[in-house]
């Protein structure tokens, strides 16, 4: 038995990807104007994992997929109608389906009675138009040949004359007697009465007959099985010697039921370009290698920077070649990590769908730039954020049909959720034309928990910006749909555990833009090295704010706590980096040394350091694969005068300060 | 000599399954996903036989068999149709577009092998 498990996992793969489309076509399928083509795509999908679901004995799918198919095939006839009720219920399917997969991913057994009741409305949706789905007859077919198998050697006398047209068909009588002798003893005997002389011989076409006389112990269904392919293109008898009445031939036709074909030429699909499945750790590995090599080619370069104008002429070619050829190989190679931003983008639709109906609004999703690419792990944690702030705008920020007539805006809201590469960073906007932010509402809020001073007044982009802060979310503010357990802040939180911004601009009564800006890859960091000591040190760019150099009043002790500084009015807490890490001659009085305003969260931090030295884009080394995790450093990289330099965890740095302090003061 | 076979399926996993039977059982193997891809396949090496799914995009199975048996050179070349149980109405189709048999899907490597055989020893 040859073995298909090692293809389980393509296939798998696969089913997903198909599984996607299929949802996607479904969303985008207009009923009232149904688009055959679309149909055609969806069937298709089904189809193919059917086929699949067959070879690796997975019954489950395969069932389910078979009615599946079934019905949509009588959709594509006309016979049965696309309502909203039968798209809901494909829908639906869909999602059966990708359960049944993920269970046969981790090779568990389905409960009992899975996706059952949807599988007989189907049945019921597919019977409304009179067909029945044929049963399946998977391998059963050959089972029962085989164990039938111990009966007594028969003679059999077989007339076999092909008509003219046999070989057109790619049939060869030849292999079909060679094959006959497997089953038994042959005689053959040619009848040449039909070749005509040579003039009139067409070379191509079949004129010998044979009769042939067969010993085996095999039926007659065996027989005719040889015969199968060209039992259309001969005159046929096969007769036991004690003669028997032939049996109908291919019982499967009687069950035609007309299938229309239509033309396959799917645009959608059309785009599906070139490519293989590659496994990620050899990518990383080859991004881990380049890493390596940008190091190694800073470092050279570096070296050269020391000979004076016209030396070694050559030697500084092939430096400035070389450079030039890294950076390229490093985009080549952080490209092969890039993936459009389609796969997230296109759950969004389903999820629009299915929240406004319970809502009862009404919503146009707008999607754009769903092909811009970011690295993988980026869209692979972007999903969570990005489908909480699409709830978000859905729960509140389109209003309900009734408000928006009243308001004279179009009974439909839209979203639009858009994405696009701007500046080594990639930008996603979700838009909606809804309500805004009331700010009034807002304001009162944060002050009811405390969460800003009670006198101070926040300009309107920064309180736009005050539903990002954790314990924000409160029931009254949160329904159960954008509610979930999870506020504004864990979206940011998680915004910026991926190294990037999100912000929120509002035009009351008109709508609000979310921006989100991620970094395109997470292999390399935009920072700032700082001179602390003889030490660099990187701070990542989107976590400084600014750099200041305090006046001696503006830091004040406070006595078993950290340092402050008077920021404009905010009292943030000052971090000496060269007693964290314990670097001696460094500047310790703020005031004759430098503060990096950082922040994390919503809480800010001054950070001493002697100098800044510059900002430069720098390779992530990973710690963690070769000791344990350090508090306050996030990874290491190697600058170009091939010392290690440390990057620091703002967040990190955060927790490590408290408890330096409380060392201190103890 | 091996014989050298094509199998034509958009579904990679099936494609695969195919290729990989075949290939145990010492034929060489041409893969493509479509009728398109296939015909573009062949156009610089002969094969002996043809597998070909009958729904894919681009160019379905149906249009691929007319255009090999419209090409001198595979006129009488051995072309099977992976098809499904009770799509008569296809095979039918199949069969009067020129193709030499079918394999019924479920896919059986054993089956896979043994139809194969029957056309292309």
């Amino acid at each position: 038995m040859v073995s298909l498990d090692q293809f389980k996992q393509t296939y798998i793969t696969e089913c997903f990807e198909l599984l996607v489309d299929m949802e996607a076509y479904l969303l985008a399928l207009d009923i009232d104007a149904v688009d055959t083509e679309q149909l055609n795509a969806i069937f298709r999908c089904a189809h193919s994992i059917k086929g699949g679901a067959g070879a690796f004995g997975l019954d489950a799918i395969m069932n389910f997929t078979h009615v599946l198919e079934a019905l949509l095939d009588s959709m594509r006839e006309k016979k049965v109608k696309p309502s909203r009720v039968a798209v809901d219920m494909l829908l639906k399917s869909v999602d059966v389906v990708t359960q049944m997969v993920r269970v046969a991913q981790d090779n568990v057994a389905l409960p009992d009675g899975f996706g059952h009741e949807l599988l007989e409305q189907l049945k019921g949706l597919a019977a409304g138009s009179g067909i029945e789905s044929a049963p399946i007859s998977g391998n059963s077919s050959d089972e029962g040949k085989e164990s039938k198998e111990n009966i007594e050697q028969q003679r059999w006398h077989i007339n076999f004359a092909p008509h003219e047209t046999l070989l057109a068909t790619g049939n060869e009588p030849m292999l079909i007697l060679r094959e006959l002798e497997r089953l038994g003893t042959v005689e053959v005997m040619a009848f040449t009465h039909r070749v005509p002389v040579l003039e009139e011989l067409n070379p191509t076409c079949c004129y010998i007959g044979w009769s042939i006389v067969l010993n085996t112990d095999k039926l007659e269904d065996n027989i005719r099985e040889v015969f199968e392919f060209v039992a259309d293109h001969c005159d046929l008898t096969i007769v036991m010697e004690e003669a028997k009445p032939p049996e109908d031939e291919f019982v499967a036709d009687v069950r035609s039921n007309n299938i229309k074909i239509v033309a396959d030429d799917n645009p959608a699909r059309s785009t599906q370009s070139s490519s293989i499945r590659v496994d990620l750790e050899k990518v990383d590995r080859l991004v881990n290698m380049i890493g390596e090599l940008v190091i190694t080619e800073a470092m050279l370069k570096a070296q050269t920077r020391e000979f004076t104008e016209g030396q070694f002429s050559d030697l500084m070619r092939g430096v400035s070649e070389l450079s030039q050829h890294t950076r390229e190989l490093q985009e080549a190679v952080m490209a092969v990590r890039m993936q459009p931003v389609k796969s997230i983008f296109s759950r969004m639709p389903r999820i629009v769908r299915d929240i406004s109906a319970q809502l009862g609004k009404e919503i146009r999703l707008v999607t754009s730039g769903e092909n811009t690419e970011v690295d993988k792990t980026v869209i692979e944690q972007l999903g969570d954020p990005l489908t909480h702030m699409i709830r978000n705008s859905v729960d509140h920020g389109i209003e309900s049909p009734q408000v928006r007539i009243a308001k004279g805006k179009p009974e439909e809201g839209t979203i639009h959720l858009s994405a696009s590469h701007r500046g080594g960073r990639i930008i996603i906007e979700i838009r909606d034309d809804g309500a805004g932010i009331n700010r009034a509402k807002v304001l009162a809020k944060a002050r009811e928990k405390g969460l800003i001073a009670a006198d101070s007044m926040p300009s309107d982009e920064e309180c736009d910006n005050l539903i990002f802060l954790p314990g924000f979310s409160t029931a009254d503010v949160v329904s159960n749909i954008s509610g979930r357990g999870v506020g504004m802040d864990v979206v940011r939180r998680n915004i910026q555990g991926l190294g990037g911004i999100v912000q929120v601009t509002t035009n009351p009564g008109k709508g609000s833009l979310f921006t989100v800006s991620l970094p395109l890859t997470l292999a390399i960091l935009d920072g700032m090295i700082v001179r602390v000591g003889a030490e660099n040190y990187i701070i990542p760019i989107t976590n400084i704010i600014e750099t200041l150099r305090p006046k001696s009043d503006h830091v004040k002790r406070v006595e078993g706590h950290n340092d402050v500084i008077n920021v404009r009015g905010d009292f943030v807490t000052v971090v000496y980096l060269h007693r964290i890490f314990n670097v001696t001659e460094a500047e310790s009085d703020p005031s004759k040394a430098l503060i990096v305003l950082v922040e994390s969260g919503q809480k800010k931090m001054g950070l001493v350091v002697d100098e800044l030295i510059g900002q430069q884009q720098v390779v992530i080394k990973s710690l963690e694969s070769n000791s344990d995790p350090v508090a306050g450093v996030s990874g290491a990289t190697i600058l170009g005068d091939g010392r290690v330099s440390l990057i620091l965890d703002i967040d990190g740095l955060k927790s490590l300060c408290h408890g330096h302090a409380e060392l201190e003061a103890a | 000599m091996a014989k050298k076979v094509l199998t034509v399926d958009d579904s990679k996993s099936m494609r695969e399954m195919v290729s990989f039977t075949l290939k145990s059982a010492g034929y060489e193997v041409v893969e493509a996903e479509d009728g398109k891809a296939a015909l573009a396949a062949i156009s610089g090496v002969k094969v002996d036989a043809v597998i070909t799914d009958l729904n894919m995009p681009n160019m379905n199975g149906f249009e691929l068999i007319r255009n090999l048996r419209a090409n001198p050179t595979y006129k009488f070349t051995p072309i099977l149709m992976l098809t499904t149980e009770g799509d008569s109405s296809k095979k039918e189709e199949g069969k009067s577009s020129g193709a030499t048999g079918w394999i019924v899907k479920p896919f059986n490597p054993e089956k896979l092998i043994e139809v194969v055989k029957r056309v292309c020893p």
